[in-house]
């Protein structure tokens, strides 16, 4: 365990801790983020109307769109000064979702990952290939700085190149490994065809998130590595990787309390729901100090557990996500909403673009196909231009995106429209 | 002496080309020309009728994207280097083609050829100006 004292801090002590940071985190927001002060007064609070834990639920709830509207740094709450570094996601209309850290932001969340790989069962002298993307994505910077802190030794390897990710897991003597489950099966696969045994080889862990699986898949992920497979959560409006966490027990994943406090909440009502129910989970982060987020809804769908763990933890657990309370996607790890294709037609010129996302796995990798159905406004009697529009759909769209697709131009009305609205997605992934 | 022609989106799928046809056949409408163009999800349907505006409103209606576009429809003489010679005519004036096809029926001894260029008013000139027939919408309607 790399923090026992607070891994493991009684849950009245843990309480109170919350408690304090909350209320601090509750000041900073206040004096310092307009959006925030505007909030609080529309609901005639205080921040000193904070009595206690349970008065979280007075406090109002923040959305991806106020992110949007306050693009890019309107809710950081220190100055740019103190700002070390950004990351983004892709956003839904084009702009992207910007988070921003401290120096201490960063150091915290190295801790909080390297909580997360001592959970996987690393240390010192652990070789860890992280095969996240590096970038504004926040999963490859994210492990990165954790398992250094934890004092292994870092591949920063990145997403991609499928051939050298198995010669430097051979080679380098990888015994951690760190990726979307798509791409560890895909690796499984590759490596069974070159002839590299990985069940006998060096590795036995994997740390996999950014999109969601199965226990089916962790099995075959077991089998096919010789490995224990790991979920880990997370998302950049909270900190990015490393918000939870599985233990050994493999029973959920632990939320790290002392920098996050979670809530189930009803997504219709926005009701606060008991340990055990399921529905929206929400965050507050408690221990940042450049984007403090108050009660964010993740839009994802979850169970939170209280249940003493067997690993000795008393964080509470929050189940696999279920699901989503919007039509978020998750393509290869990337989050992809059908709003951002209809904002790219809408950008060349299309009034009422009917469109749709196939999206399907093949050999254990995400395939993303983009219907769009050609009106007369797109309509060229040219080969060339038609395949020019196609062309052009495609880059748009893999910029907005910031994953490929396949662009498939079809003819009006074959587009199944469901009660009038148009259907926008078809997800065959079987995870 | 332009003609109308209409071009059809057809999805790459069995069965779309036998609808379209079916559409206008019922509607009492006579293909006089045809040629497609495909890649390998799409294809692209260009057709001479007898009645071009009430085909492209019948198409229409039956929810195939279409659009009318202006061609030419040139006499080629029927003898070998006969369609050399009016490509020469519109490559000495730097007019490019999009696409060409040939008519299946003749209007006279002369093979007759739809040509899609850019440039359709220096096109007219400069055939006729070399005296090369071109057919009037109306001629061509009717064949």
């Amino acid at each position: 365990m790399f923090n026992p004292e607070i891994e493991t801090m009684p849950r009245e002590q843990l309480r109170q801790l919350q408690f304090e940071r909350l209320k601090k985190t509750v000041e900073l927001v206040y004096e310092n983020v307009p959006f925030y002060k505007q909030t609080f007064k529309e609901k005639g609070l205080q921040p000193g109307d904070l009595k206690s834990l349970d008065d979280l639920k007075l406090l109002p709830f923040t959305v991806k769109q106020d992110l949007r509207d306050n693009y890019p740094f309107a809710l950081f709450a220190v100055p740019m000064s103190e700002v070390v570094r950004v990351h983004a996601s892709s956003g839904t209309t084009g702009k992207p979702t910007v988070v921003g850290y401290t120096q201490n932001d960063i150091d915290i969340w190295a801790e909080l990952i390297a909580r997360c790989v001592a959970m996987a069962g690393g240390g010192k002298g652990d070789v860890i290939q992280v095969a996240y993307g590096y970038g504004l994505f926040t999963g490859g910077l994210g492990l990165h700085y954790g398992a250094e802190r934890l004092g292994a030794t870092v591949i920063p390897i990145s997403g991609g190149n499928t051939r050298r990710q198995l010669m430097l897991m051979k080679d380098f003597g990888t015994t951690i490994l760190c990726c979307t489950p798509s791409y560890a099966l895909f690796l499984g696969e590759e490596a069974a065809e070159e002839g590299i045994d990985l069940i006998n080889g060096q590795i036995k862990a994997g740390i996999f998130g950014a999109e969601p699986w199965s226990e089916n898949m962790r099995k075959e992920l077991e089998k096919v590595m010789g490995i224990k497979a790991y979920n880990i959560y997370g998302l950049s409006e909270i900190m990015g990787p490393g918000v939870s966490m599985e233990c050994e027990c493999q029973c959920g994943m632990h939320i790290m309390e002392d920098c996050f406090i979670p809530e189930i909440i009803d997504p219709e009502t926005g009701e606060t729901l008991p340990y055990g129910s399921k529905g929206e989970l929400v965050f507050t982060t408690i221990a940042k100090e450049a984007f403090p987020l108050i009660r964010y809804r993740t839009r994802d769908i979850s169970v939170l557990r209280e249940e003493k763990c067997g690993c000795g933890r008393t964080f509470v657990r929050m189940e696999r996500v279920m699901g989503r309370t919007d039509d978020m996607l998750i393509i290869r790890g990337v989050n992809v909403f059908p709003s951002q294709i209809e904002s790219v037609l809408l950008e060349i010129g299309e009034t009422e673009p009917h469109y749709l996302l196939v999206v399907d796995r093949q050999g254990n990798l995400d395939n993303l196909e983009v219907w769009v159905e050609v009106s007369e406004k797109m309509f060229s009697d040219e080969v060339r231009k038609l395949e020019e529009l196609e062309k052009k759909l495609r880059h748009e769209i893999a910029s907005v995106l910031g994953i490929s697709a396949k662009i498939k131009l079809v003819e009006p009305k074959t587009i199944p429209r469901s009660e009038g609205k148009a259907k926008r997605v078809i997800d065959k992934r079987e995870l | 002496m332009k003609v109308q022609q209409i071009s059809v989106f057809l999805e790459n799928k069995s069965g779309r080309l036998a609808t379209l046809t079916d559409v206008l056949g019922k509607a009492g409408i006579n293909i006089r020309a045809l040629s497609i163009a495909d890649t390998s999800d799409f294809g692209i349907l260009r057709l001479i009728v007898n009645q071009p505006e009430e085909a492209f409103r019948i198409l229409k209606e039956a929810g195939f994207t279409a659009s009318l576009t202006d061609i030419i429809a040139v006499e080629v003489k029927d003898e070998p280097g006969g369609l050399a010679a009016i490509l020469k005519i519109l490559e000495s004036a730097g007019i490019n083609i999009e696409y060409l096809y040939a008519f299946l029926e003749k209007s006279s001894n002369d093979a007759l050829v739809v040509f899609r260029v850019e440039q359709i008013e220096d096109a007219i000139n400069l055939l006729t100006k070399n005296n090369v027939n071109l057919l009037k919408g109306a001629e061509v309607y009717k064949l």
